[in-house]
């Protein structure tokens, strides 16, 4: 599993996860919509894709198929592994 | 100066797109003719009859059913209508038997909303927002 924290450290990777947390369940194309048509982002398809790569990895982000399309969504979980180690 | 009198999508049933379009989505056919193995099958707006024809066009190319499924894996649409209100379309739309693979949401200065066209196709349903 990759690191929660070089996840979270990029503006576009937290945008993402902000958008996933308004509406869970997107497609890529969905969320690079947002990203452009919200939040003004210049990043390519390929770019977001990239990111939703290190999300996952990171376990922030799971998919699954609906149909044929690839959905993505918010899991929160990792974020438990903070609190735990620093806990407020 | 060339006009466009044209536009495609590639379908992987001319016969059941058609029904589609027509029955589900409400054009009307336009030119039906027949090519031997396909047909050259356009639909138009109900309100547009010499508008720009849609082309039922056989997506029987392997090159095309390889591009289809990449588009609609990442949730692309094939291709994108205009209504007068997306969320008034969406719900009669459902009521038809359409199924949505993305509710109406707000993208900026438009509401988008993405249905399945049972022929291998996810399209695009866009009005301006209020």
């Amino acid at each position: 599993m990759g690191d929660v924290f070089k996840a979270l450290a990029d503006p576009t990777r937290r945008t993402i996860l902000d958008e996933l947390a308004l509406k869970d369940g997107q497609s890529l194309f969905e969320i690079c919509s947002r990203l452009v048509m919200r939040h003004g982002s210049t990043s390519s398809r390929q770019a977001i894709s990239q990111h939703l790569a290190i999300l996952e990895d990171a376990g922030l982000v799971r998919s699954h198929r609906d149909g044929r399309t690839k959905v993505h969504q918010l899991n929160t979980d990792p974020l438990r592994s903070i609190l735990e180690r620093w806990p407020i | 100066m060339p006009r466009i009198n044209v536009t495609s999508v590639l379908v992987d049933d001319q016969a059941k797109a058609l029904a589609f379009y027509t029955e589900k989505l409400g054009f009307v056919a336009k030119t039906d003719v027949s090519l031997g193995e396909f047909r050259w099958l356009t639909v138009v707006g109900a309100n547009e009859p010499d508008g720009v024809e849609l082309l039922l066009e056989p997506d029987a190319h392997p090159a095309a059913k390889v591009f289809k499924q990449a588009l609609v894996e990442d949730g692309i649409p094939y291709t994108s209508f205009a209504v007068d209100d997306v969320a008034v379309a969406h719900k009669d739309l459902e009521a038809r038997g359409v199924r949505f693979t993305q509710a109406p949401a707000a993208m900026g200065p438009m509401i988008t909303a993405m249905l399945d066209d049972t022929c291998g196709n996810l399209i695009q349903l866009t009005s301006p927002a209020a």
